[in-house]
């Protein structure tokens, strides 16, 4: 039996040494699936519905910061094996949440990334129109067939140096946003939102800098994040009244605006939004009230609205019919559905950090961001 | 007099509008309650008016102010007819400081001065049909607006005018004359509702009231109280308990000595109703069972006796709750019956008895169908709504108004309570309703709503400001996870708290409107509610 243990010592030891002499690659690497594996704990944890524990902002960044390092410490020798890696993480972590479509995007603006730095290194023309075309088909033939294996020495500077871009315009997304706030909002105006989002609520404290307006802030049951929001609001002394969701339409003739935010923009222009929006929608719609949807860049996902199954969210229902009334819970069916999908024929403008938007536009932008083949990751 | 001719004949032009009013008057007359109260306020600005003029002067002859009483008393009748009544007092002043009167009325006792009145304004309305006189004083008086030849323009109602000073301190003294209690408002109220009262449900006026009550009635006291913590709600249930009260008040009710029961018992009545308005904006439903006991009780033949007379006013008010609110459910349940088919999912909001009535029948009936309650915050009625359902055995699921988008493509069928149907076709019902119905438009659901005939009114409204209720507006604040955001409300200077308790649907967005008359559309309800004036 000793025999046999030192047959298999022998027999590991090749294997043994060469962890000993990859101790500090290894370490990095560790270290890196490390990082990797507690940003997707936190993801499945935050899932939780009353409202994630860190704003999509921070969500963005994280995962743009967590890519940078993918990029930096993976071993990868050409851009075919950069973006696999990063396409394995992505789908790992799109699949602990999947409601958090932030993260996706951000790899897939990733990728795009990958493949521009990669075409620009060829020298290649940069190609305005990256969707097939006939003409395509015809004349450049083989080119569409590049499958990113060359090796380029400074691929791996300039993409880590556009995803630093990257990450700078996200900072400055809320910025960017509430810096157009004075153009849409003016004097003595009623301002209608729902729940809370940041983005908004940094665009109403900007505008009240300078402008005297009144804000009607809807709750949003079951988790009343509306009471959030119209506390901070108060605070900046902007006159705020708080009403239940039951009172939207109640009071929607009197409102000249309707700004909220979003969870998503899909790809229609339609969005994912908290419940009660499209209530909040339809309402404004037999108003004519203009309906301003603040939303970044990194918000827009390339989904469609179709899937039925992927779109819903539900949270336990002891939010809606809690366990007190305990005698008929058992006979009822509760529901907490999470997000309300918004058509885009209701919706009058997209605010972002590039400007303002018709939702009709949306499928455009969304060609500049992502690459079509990475619409499945 | 040579004046009073000159005013004579230019007053000529306004005759024929006197005529007419002068008819109307003797009609309304015929027809009871109505002119008897207008002529009761007449008589009081009148007695004001020769008070004043006691003090004014004393010296000038009687004749002249006997025969310029009598022109002032004509047309001041048309003066007060229109119940505008900030221009009322106008023209009876002006009448005063033209023809002081003499000083030697107030000696004879009320009822004999009564009496005397109305003897000598029979005997001018008789002589005054032909004649061009009286109009020296609508000479001096402000315009008016010209009251409608087939109703009076009514009196703004005092709950919608919180915002103006006058109208409050107006209320202020006839709550202190019927010694009424005044309910302050509460806590900051938003600017686009400055017009309507806010209370606390913390301070109900019951607390203002002395023990024993001996203003007003205790089961009126109980009453209240129940209305104002909330205890009794909903327009039906509010209704009954306001007609049992009433056949209490009317049970222990005793006529005075020189008093007609006809004439006493409305007076005694009205300051029972302020109480009540006070602890709770009347509701359309209230108003209509109010007016229909005092037209009732005006109605009875003065040489009735008392037990009869009573004994009579308690049938009236139990076949009233039989007829209008327990056989009519019946009738209502029958015609919507037929509207529910087998496989349905029928979709209902809040808790309102009758459309609870109508699923439970149609249960018993052996009609397959499940249930959808859609339920709001802070009310969170929904909940008494589920219980009952489920008790019957009915399939049911329970939603937030805020997952109505979720939950609407699975819906066959909205059935809707009303609180009244009004009379350009609003619904109006609990907050939240008009929300329903717009989103099920939107995913073209039939939205049905019932209602008893006895809820509709006469009044108009086009959007859910012009009169409302609001509510207690802490009933918002929620504590989760621990945490109240909304604790400090009142400190902080630009929040306030909207707690709407009504709003109003538009017609278009209803498709039927099933009443114990039948099926009709939203926009019939003017005719429901002629025909219902011609029946009575």
């Amino acid at each position: 039996m000793l025999h046999q243990f030192w047959v298999d010592l022998l027999q590991d030891l090749p294997r043994f040494t060469e962890t000993l002499v990859k101790m500090p690659g290894a370490d990095k690497e560790t270290d890196l699936s490390e990082r990797i594996e507690s940003f997707l704990s936190e993801l499945k944890r935050c899932g939780s519905g009353a409202g994630s524990l860190r704003g999509s902002a921070e969500t963005a960044r994280e995962t743009t910061a967590l890519l940078r390092r993918i990029t930096a410490q993976a071993r990868w020798s050409n851009a075919g094996d950069l973006m696999e890696i990063i396409r394995k993480e992505g789908r790992r972590m799109t699949a602990a949440q999947p409601s958090e479509t932030t993260v996706g995007n951000m790899v897939r603006r990733v990728l795009k990334i990958i493949r521009e730095e990669y075409a620009r290194s060829r020298g290649s023309t940069e190609e305005a129109d990256q969707q097939e075309s006939l003409h395509k088909l015809l004349t450049s033939g083989g080119s569409s067939e590049d499958n990113f294996r060359q090796h380029f020495a400074h691929l791996k500077a300039n993409i880590i140096e556009a995803i630093n871009e990257l990450l700078t315009e996200l900072e400055g997304t809320t910025d960017n946003i509430s810096m157009q706030a004075l153009e849409h909002i003016h004097s003595n105006e009623v301002i209608m939102t729902i729940g809370r989002s940041r983005t908004v609520e940094a665009f109403l404290k900007d505008a009240a800098r300078k402008r005297k307006f009144h804000v009607m802030v809807a709750e949003c049951a079951p988790f009343c994040q509306g009471h959030e929001m119209a506390t901070s609001l108060s605070k900046e002394d902007i006159e705020t009244t708080v009403i239940p969701d039951a009172a939207i339409f109640a009071v929607m003739s009197r409102v000249n605006k309707v700004i909220i935010g979003t969870q998503t923009v899909l790809a229609n222009g339609g969005l994912r939004a908290v419940n009660g929006t499209h209530t909040l929608a339809l309402a404004a719609k037999h108003h004519s009230t203009p309906l301003i949807v603040c939303a970044p860049m990194f918000k827009l996902s390339p989904q469609f609205p179709n899937e039925e199954d992927t779109f819903h969210k539900f949270v336990s229902p002891h939010e809606v019919l809690p366990f007190t009334e305990g005698e008929i819970l058992s006979k009822v069916n509760a529901h907490c559905p999470l997000f309300d999908y918004v058509p885009p024929e209701l919706i009058t403008l997209f605010i972002s950090n590039i400007g303002g938007n018709a939702p009709s536009y949306i499928y455009r932008l969304m060609s500049e961001l992502y690459h079509p083949e990475d619409h499945e990751l | 007099m040579a004046d009073s001719d000159g005013r004579q004949v230019v007053s000529i032009n306004h005759s024929t509008e006197e005529d007419v009013k002068l008819q109307e008057v003797v009609q309304a007359k015929c027809e009871g309650k109505e002119l008897t109260k207008e002529e009761k306020q007449r008589l009081r600005k009148e007695k004001k008016q020769h008070k004043k003029n006691k003090k004014d002067d004393r010296g000038p002859p009687e004749k002249e102010k006997e025969k310029e009483k009598a022109s002032v008393l004509a047309p001041s009748k048309p003066a007060t007819q229109s119940p505008a009544h900030k221009a009322a007092p106008v023209p009876v002043n002006a009448s005063a400081s033209e023809s002081p009167v003499a000083a030697e009325k107030p000696a004879k006792s009320k009822a004999e001065q009564r009496a005397e009145r109305r003897a000598r304004q029979d005997t001018e309305r008789a002589s005054k049909q032909g004649k061009k006189e009286g109009g020296q004083q609508s000479a001096s008086s402000k315009p008016k607006a010209t009251p409608n030849e087939l109703q009076p323009v009514k009196r703004l109602p005092e709950h919608i005018q919180v915002d103006d000073p006058a109208a409050l301190k107006k209320l202020a003294k006839k709550l202190e004359r019927q010694q009424v209690p005044l309910r302050s408002d509460y806590g900051y109220k938003v600017s686009l509702f400055s017009h309507l009262h806010q209370y606390s449900r913390k301070n109900p006026p019951t607390q203002q009231i002395s023990i024993p009550a001996t203003v007003i009635h205790p089961s009126i006291v109980r009453l209240g109280l129940q209305y104002s913590q909330g205890i009794i709600a909903g327009s039906n249930a509010r209704s009954v308990a306001l007609l049992h009260a009433f056949k209490q008040v009317i049970q222990d009710y005793s006529t005075p000595p020189n008093e007609e029961l006809s004439r006493d018992l409305v007076n005694k009545l009205s300051p029972y109703i302020s109480f009540l308005s006070q602890c709770r904006p009347l509701s359309a439903s209230m108003g209509n069972a109010i007016k229909y006991i005092k037209k009732e009780i005006s109605n009875i033949p003065s040489q009735c006796k008392e037990e009869e007379a009573k004994r009579r006013l308690q049938e009236c008010i139990d076949s009233y709750i039989n007829e209008k609110i327990i056989l009519a459910s019946e009738a209502i349940s029958k015609y919507a019956i037929e509207k529910i088919s087998d496989g349905d999912v029928i979709l209902v909001y809040g808790c309102s008895s009758l459309v609870n009535h109508i699923l439970c029948e149609a249960f018993e009936k052996q009609r397959k169908f499940r249930v959808i309650v859609v339920d709001s915050r802070p009310r969170l009625e929904g909940r008494e709504a589920l219980r009952r359902l489920v008790k019957k055995g009915i399939r049911c699921t329970y939603v937030l108004i805020s997952a109505l988008s979720y939950i609407l493509p699975e819906v066959s069928k909205v059935f809707l309570g009303a609180h009244a149907l009004l009379a350009n076709g609003y619904v109006m019902s609990r907050v939240g309703t008009s929300q329903i119905a717009l989103v099920a438009k939107a995913y073209n659901v039939p939205v049905l709503v019932c209602c008893e005939t006895y809820k509709f009114c006469e009044r108009v409204q086009t959007d859910s400001f012009e009169s409302n209720e609001l509510d207690d507006p802490d009933d918002l604040i929620v504590t989760r996870n621990g945490k109240t955001h909304l604790e400090n409300w009142q400190t902080v200077k630009s929040l306030g708290l909207l707690n709407l308790v009504y709003d109003v649907t538009p017609p278009d967005f209803v498709d039927l409107v099933i009443t114990d008359l039948g099926m009709i559309p939203c926009t019939s309800v003017p005719v429901v509610l002629r025909v219902k004036n011609v029946d009575q």
